[in-house]
C-alpha cells in the first residue's frame, strides 16, 4: 500500500509527504539511530518517538518509506523543510508505537 | 590507477550537530547518479554516517573523502581529535565515550566503529593520542 493510502486508513498526520506514492512493505520499530541505521530494511514503515534532525538522514540513509512519530511526538518546522527537501515522508500519530505497528499489520 | 579515481570531497563540520549527516546523503545522491547499485550505495552511506557522527561527537570535526574505483568505493574520515585510547574497546558493541546529550538524541549507543566495519569490507584505523585519527574503508563491488 502506497504512504498516501496509509497516511489515510489510520488517519496519521502528514507533517510531509513529499513522495506519498511510495510503496510500504513492513515496519521498523526502533529510537536508538545507530541501532535502526543498521537494520531498518528499505521501504518499511519505521515508527520512532525521536524527532531530532538526525532521524531526516537515517530515514534517507536506511531508505525507509516513512516516518511515523508516535505517541503525539511534535515536529520544528526546520525538520519538515528537511523532509520535504530530502522526499522523506514525515506522519505522525497520538498512539504509542505497538498500536500503530498492530494497525499497519493490516496494511503492510 | 589511483589518479584516476572519482572523488568526492567534503568538510565535516564539528560545531553543529543537527547538520551531520549531510556529507552522507550527498554522497549517496552521488553514487546514485553514476550507476552504483543500491545495496552497496546503502554500505557506503551508512558507514560514512556513522565516521560524520564520530567525528562531531568527538573529534569537533574533520574530512571526509570518497573514491570510486573499478573495484570498489573507497572512504576516508580524518580529524585532528583526541584519538582512540583503546580501539579494541572502542569496536566492541555497547562501548561508548559519548555525553549525555548526545546519548538524548539517538546516538552515543557504541554501535558507531562496529556498524562501520559491518557495513565495509576493509577497514582500516590509524589513531595517535592526540593527533588524531585517520579512518578508510572499502566496499568492494
Amino acid at each position: 500500500m502506497n504512504v498516501r493510502d496509509l497516511a489515510e486508513k489510520l488517519e496519521l498526520t502528514a507533517f510531509a509527504l513529499p513522495d506519498a506514492d511510495r510503496t510500504a512493505e513492513g515496519v521498523y520499530i526502533g529510537d536508538l539511530l545507530s541501532w535502526v541505521m543498521g537494520r531498518a530494511q528499505s521501504g518499511q514503515v519505521w515508527i520512532t518517538i525521536m524527532s531530532n534532525i538526525n532521524v531526516i538522514a537515517v530515514a534517507s540513509l536506511s531508505d525507509v518509506a516513512c516516518v511515523v512519530l508516535a505517541e503525539g511526538v511534535t515536529v520544528e518546522e526546520s525538520i519538515l523543510e528537511a523532509a520535504n527537501q530530502r522526499g522523506i515522508n514525515l506522519l505522525g500519530s497520538n498512539k504509542p508505537a505497538y498500536e500503530i505497528a498492530l494497525e499497519l499489520s493490516r496494511f503492510v | 590507477m589511483n589518479d584516476e579515481r572519482l572523488g568526492f570531497h567534503f568538510d565535516v563540520d564539528g560545531t553543529n550537530f543537527t547538520s551531520a549527516g549531510q556529507a552522507s546523503v550527498e554522497v549517496k545522491k552521488n553514487l546514485r547518479q553514476i550507476g552504483i547499485s543500491p545495496e552497496i550505495i546503502r554500505k557506503v552511506s551508512i558507514a560514512m554516517y556513522e565516521g560524520e557522527i564520530n567525528m562531531v561527537i568527538h573529534a569537533g570535526g574533520g574530512t571526509a573523502d570518497v573514491y570510486v574505483s573499478e573495484n570498489c568505493v573507497e572512504i576516508v574520515l580524518r580529524d585532528e581529535g583526541p584519538g582512540i585510547a583503546n580501539v579494541d574497546l572502542a569496536m566492541q558493541e555497547g562501548f561508548s565515550t559519548a555525553p549525555d546529550n548526545i546519548r538524548s538524541l539517538g546516538f552515543g549507543a557504541g554501535m558507531g566503529l562496529p556498524n562501520m566495519k559491518r557495513y565495509t569490507d576493509e577497514m582500516k584505523i590509524e589513531t595517535q593520542l592526540g593527533k588524531g585519527t585517520c579512518i578508510t574503508m572499502r566496499v568492494f563491488f
